[in-house]
């Protein structure tokens, strides 16, 4: 399955910087099952890394108890206007997706 | 002396601080909006609704932007703000499901059956009707919500809105005030807006169509209605009939005003 899009917005404010991010993704419990009766195999987003101008700031484990669709919020120390922030997610399938944004 | 009242006053406080977070339900909801309010998932679907506005489909093989939702063909700034309304071509009040589901048959030549066999859409699969409406909603965003109210026909739908709105029937005789006429009615958790009046139903109609995190989709005003007549056991109502447009109609001009601040976010 190929992933879907992303929405990214990073906001200054004084002394730090906001990160909001939308995923889209299907955050598959494991738990559920189909019309015919099978399991519906786990399957969601196990790691989310916010980078500041390349620099790794957030490492996050996610675990299936988060909603289909996420969203995410970060606050980071600093930041300036134009700095380039990068979030991106790895399921436990290995399917990858990423988004890219400036601090305005 | 002082120093022991000040204690007493700061053990009575703290002994009543439990009790108040307990009763303050209708805060704890407002905050938990407030925090969904912004960045909703509701946006991951404006892309794909923009695609198939654009997408040549039907016999005629042709897009919708030539669909005038009265700002003009292809015109979706500000559209959703201003409906429903009165459309000549048409010789009704529509809102905007029902003046797409009319393009649909006009402009690119679908039969009915086929525009309008899946209008709702499932977790899995939003329908072409719900990534639509979200996209044309979202460019109204921050316009004042005005619905048509000059033409006969666009008061004469208020009147049987409003109508049907107090009406009562069905198995369980229940009408749409039964739940929305009157003040601190809940289900469950769930305060329900007085939808008679202008501010129980401002911010309703400013924040819909919606994302529900309750089933992940997205979701229209014609389903909302739809649900509520599953929820009160009357007959299924015809997507983008009279009766629909018309509830519609009554609510968005009870409501007008209100800034657009959707597609939101809701429960």
């Amino acid at each position: 399955m190929s992933a879907g899009p992303m929405r990214m917005r990073a906001t200054l404010g004084s002394g730090f910087t906001d990160v909001r991010v939308l995923m889209s993704h299907v955050m598959e419990t494991g738990q559920r099952k189909d019309a015919s009766g099978q399991v519906i195999p786990l399957h969601f987003i196990q790691n989310v890394t916010v980078k500041l101008n390349g620099k790794t700031v957030v490492e996050g484990e996610v675990s299936q108890a988060v909603s289909r669709n996420p969203v995410f919020s970060f606050r980071l120390k600093g930041g300036q206007k134009g700095d380039k922030i990068e979030v991106s997610w790895l399921d436990n399938t290995g399917v990858t997706n990423k988004t890219e944004g400036a601090v305005a | 002396m002082l120093k022991t009242l000040m204690g007493g006053v700061a053990l009575a406080l703290a002994a009543a601080m439990p009790l108040q977070a307990q009763v303050d339900i209708r805060k704890e909801t407002q905050r938990w909006q407030q925090m969904i309010a912004e960045g909703s998932p509701a946006e991951l679907f404006e892309i794909e609704g923009e695609d198939l506005w654009k997408k040549k489909q039907g016999p005629k093989n042709v897009s919708l932007e030539g669909c005038d939702l009265g700002q003009g063909p292809g015109v979706v700034k500000a559209a959703y703000a201003r409906l429903p309304r009165y459309f000549a071509d048409a010789d009704r009040v529509m809102d905007l499901e029902t003046r797409l589901l009319h393009c649909m048959l006009t402009l690119q030549g679908r039969s009915r059956e086929d525009a309008a066999r899946r209008v709702f859409g499932n977790e899995d699969r939003p329908s072409e009707m719900e990534l639509l409406s979200i996209y044309i909603a979202g460019q109204s965003r921050g316009v004042p919500m005005a619905p048509g109210t000059r033409h006969a026909k666009e008061r004469e739908a208020f009147e049987l809105g409003q109508k049907l709105f107090f009406h009562r029937a069905g198995a369980w005789d229940f009408s749409c005030s039964s739940c929305h006429g009157e003040a601190d009615k809940r289900i469950r958790m769930q305060f329900l807006p007085v939808m008679s009046q202008p501010e129980g139903v401002r911010k309703i109609v400013a924040t819909w169509p919606t994302y529900l995190v309750r089933n992940a989709q997205v979701k229209t005003m014609q389903w909302r209605i739809w649900d509520c007549y599953r929820q009160m056991r009357w007959p299924e109502p015809v997507f983008g009939s009279e009766a629909t447009v018309a509830l519609t109609q009554y609510l968005t001009v009870t409501g007008q005003g209100e800034p657009y601040a959707g597609p939101g976010t809701k429960r």
